[in-house]
């Protein structure tokens, strides 16, 4: 007789699977790829391969298993895309190895860990070799740095750059940070393929939007806040930072909360702190939050009064 | 509407046109003496003994509903055999004689019979809810009666591949619309509603042409959603009251009642004829020729199979209901029972596949679930064994509809776990 299989309910599953959705990050990053080549040159691809390759092999170490599966390849690539084009070529090498090894694997393992590995590898980065990360080169590599619009944020003072420069990513900044277009086509792309939702994003940004524009200080409110969501790392932490499955909350009350979250420290942090940016050390800070978030505000469930009491039949 | 659930591909276009033809005349029928929730009944016949179609063969008390032979001949064992719902169930094995020689109808009553006397005759024709619950009608409605407002007949039937209800629906309309006019009379509710998904569409139009004899009763057409014919997520879909956990459509004031049953009911009571043959889609794409069948209960699986052309060389799995809920067999010996409504053949390309264990945290597990459950956080809890967060996360609440596994990324089996949960939580509280 032949062998029939048996196995517990459900016997169907959606084609939705993990390597799809990997696929799909990677897919929505084309555009931002493409504009940081197009800005910064050779160079990028040069540290988006040694990213990539860097991760690739920490991983192969840490698991014990040779192969690609997807996470450590949007890993390396992510990181790459939140550094300056002039760091020379090992600091996105030693970055992979940290993220992947210390961040990732020494916290458990893939869907255990608590910090995004891309976020703190670069905080490493950014405590170890300083210099190197706040250097960032304009368009072309002729040498020249510029200073970020942040910078002249920091003063606080309305940057030089205009906001169309802004919009297309040719100013100063990470090469895959600069161009708000190639973010928001992927975004578009991730929103569509239903990979991200819009709670973080949105709440993130809306709540920047808001700060800023309540507090602008001297300056014009409405471009002070276009600057601030225009420059430095938000859109790209917002769309694909804030949204890691691995270290945000799933429900979509605690997901609008850990926006919120990120975005006031990121508007403190800017305002406040050692660096002009702060968009890595806020959405750090928000990363274990994930669970308790979920835990505060999980939805009621069917049948159960808020809270948890099961609902009694009403009049 | 209610929150999350699935689209899952619908299949149902496999077995959409074939209609039943005739009735399945299997070799022996194997009828199990438990074929609904309770007791188990005990045999009124022995080995050898001669049984007629209708004939009771088994009987308890309490919630316990009789069973009767489906086919006429002689009884060959009453033993344990497998049951598609698991285990062994101690079965009357009636050798068919094909001549389906009817038991002898006793005098018929003069005029409209009473309550007590509709109550009786559900029961003793054996009347189970056919949706999968399984529970007594005839104790159902006489419980529910007085304290239901809305009575909603499921038509949803939102598995993937199943067509029975649909055949049943297009077919015998009458018959379900006039049991549904029986059960109304027992309950007195002030609506009646008869609910089907937008995907029924020879049904729907069967439907719409009837009804214009039944001003009582009221058809709605629901959007084509998983898992719709859970009766709780039902009745908010129509009415937006929510069960109460732990508690019944009754508290509520609704009775819900799936097509097939109330189409049982009007047999029983008008006709007294017993529930012993059901509909069955048997389909899949493993099989040769998928179609809705006129099943004896109690025909074994392997006879509705080579019935419809046998099983295809790439199938892998024959399940007892859809492929949402039902249950895997390994041994295809096990009965059609009365809460049967399709045998599935499934091959390799549809199934399921690797055993996933890494949660990546995407959280569709959670928006999926109809019970607004974070599966996640309980496949965490089963897999630490800690009971509390079970129970902090209301394992108990979970209606093991599969939205989840299904939706997975990672291929975990996240509602295994889960019943492993449910498992834990009640061997804690012992």
């Amino acid at each position: 007789m032949r062998q029939l299989t048996t196995s517990s309910s459900p016997h169907i599953r959606s084609r939705w699977i993990a390597s799809t959705i990997m696929r799909d990050v990677l897919i929505s990053l084309i555009p931002v790829v493409i504009s940081a080549c197009v800005i910064h040159g050779i160079r990028a691809i040069l540290l988006i391969m040694a990213g990539i390759v860097s991760c690739i092999i920490t991983e192969s170490f840490c698991t014990g298993k040779a192969g690609i599966n997807g996470s450590e390849v949007i890993t390396g690539l992510l990181l790459a895309l939140s550094l300056p084009a002039s760091v020379p070529w090992w600091i996105p090498v030693a970055g992979g190895v940290f993220s992947i090894l210390v961040v990732k694997h020494l916290c458990g393992g893939l869907g255990k860990n608590v910090f995004n590995p891309v976020l703190a590898a670069r905080a490493f980065l950014l405590l170890v070799w300083p210099v190197h990360l706040t250097i960032y080169p304009a368009m072309g590599m002729d040498g020249m740095t510029a200073a970020t619009p942040l910078h002249a944020m920091q003063i606080p003072a309305l940057p030089e750059s205009s906001l169309t420069d802004m919009f297309l990513g040719t100013i100063g900044g990470c090469i895959g940070e600069t161009s708000v277009l190639a973010i928001l086509l992927g975004a578009a792309y991730l929103l569509k393929r239903r990979v991200i939702r819009l709670h973080i994003p949105l709440a993130y940004l809306g709540t920047v939007a808001v700060l800023t524009l309540t507090f602008s200080g001297e300056e014009p409110p409405v471009q002070w806040m276009m600057y601030h969501l225009l420059s430095g790392s938000l859109l790209l932490g917002a769309v694909y930072m804030a949204t890691d499955y691995v270290t945000s909350p799933v429900t979509p009350k605690g997901r609008i909360a850990f926006g919120i979250g990120c975005g006031v420290l990121t508007v403190i942090l800017r305002s406040y702190g050692l660096y002009p940016e702060g968009v890595t050390y806020a959405i750090l800070c928000m990363n274990p939050f994930a669970w308790a978030l979920d835990r505060v505000f999980a939805p009621r469930v069917f049948g159960h009064e808020k809270g948890g009491r099961s609902r009694e039949k009403r009049g | 509407m209610f929150h999350g659930g699935i689209h899952p591909a619908g299949r149902k276009e496999l077995t959409a046109s074939a209609e039943p033809d005739g009735v399945l005349k299997p070799g022996q029928v194997i009828i199990p003496l438990r074929q609904h929730i309770g007791k188990e009944c005990e045999p009124l016949v022995a080995e050898g003994d001669i049984v007629r179609l209708g004939q009771k063969i088994g009987d308890g008390e309490g919630l316990c509903v009789p069973v009767h032979a489906s086919v006429s001949g002689r009884v060959i064992a009453v033993e344990p055999r497998p049951h598609p719902g698991g285990g062994m169930v101690k079965a009357v094995v009636i050798e068919n004689d094909g001549l389906d020689t009817p038991v002898e109808k006793k005098r018929k009553m003069e005029g409209r019979p009473d309550r007590e006397e509709v109550l009786r005759r559900i029961r003793e024709a054996g009347v189970v809810g056919m949706g999968g619950a399984a529970f007594s009608t005839g104790v159902k409605a006489d419980v529910e009666a007085g304290h239901i407002d809305t009575v909603i007949i499921n038509g949803c039937e939102c598995e993937p591949y199943i067509t029975a209800d649909d055949a049943l629906l297009t077919m015998y309309p009458e018959q379900v619309l006039k049991g549904i006019m029986i059960l109304a009379d027992l309950l007195e509710p002030l609506y009646i509603v008869i609910a089907v998904e937008d995907n029924k569409k020879m049904a729907i139009r069967t439907l719409q042409k009837t009804l214009k004899d039944y001003p009582q009763i009221h058809l709605q057409i629901l959007p084509t959603r998983y898992p719709q014919g859970s009766e709780k997520h039902l009745i908010y879909a129509l009415t937006e009251k929510e069960v109460p956990s732990g508690k019944l459509p009754k508290d509520v004031g609704c009775g819900v009642f799936n097509a097939a049953t109330c189409a049982a009911v009007y047999k029983a009571v008008a006709e007294e004829i017993p529930l012993v043959r059901r509909i069955v889609t048997v389909t899949g794409e493993g099989i040769n020729r998928p179609q809705n069948m006129i099943v004896p209960i109690g025909t074994p699986v392997r006879e509705l199979i080579e019935a419809a052309g046998g099983l295809k060389q790439s199938a892998r799995r024959v399940i007892c209901g859809g492929p949402m809920m039902g249950k895997a067999q390994d041994n295809l010996d096990v009965p059609v029972v009365k809460g049967t409504n399709a045998v599935l053949c499934l091959t390799d390309d549809v199934l399921e596949r690797n055993e996933g264990t890494i949660c990546i945290h995407c959280g569709r597990c959670a928006e999926v679930c109809p019970m607004h459950l974070q599966p996640l956080y309980l496949y965490q809890g089963e897999e630490d064994g800690q009971a509390d967060m079970l129970t902090r996360f209301f394992v108990m609440d979970c209606i093991e509809c599969g939205c989840c596994s299904y939706i997975c990324p990672s291929e975990i089996p996240l509602v295994k776990k889960i019943r492993d949960g449910k498992q834990r939580i009640r061997e804690v509280n012992q």
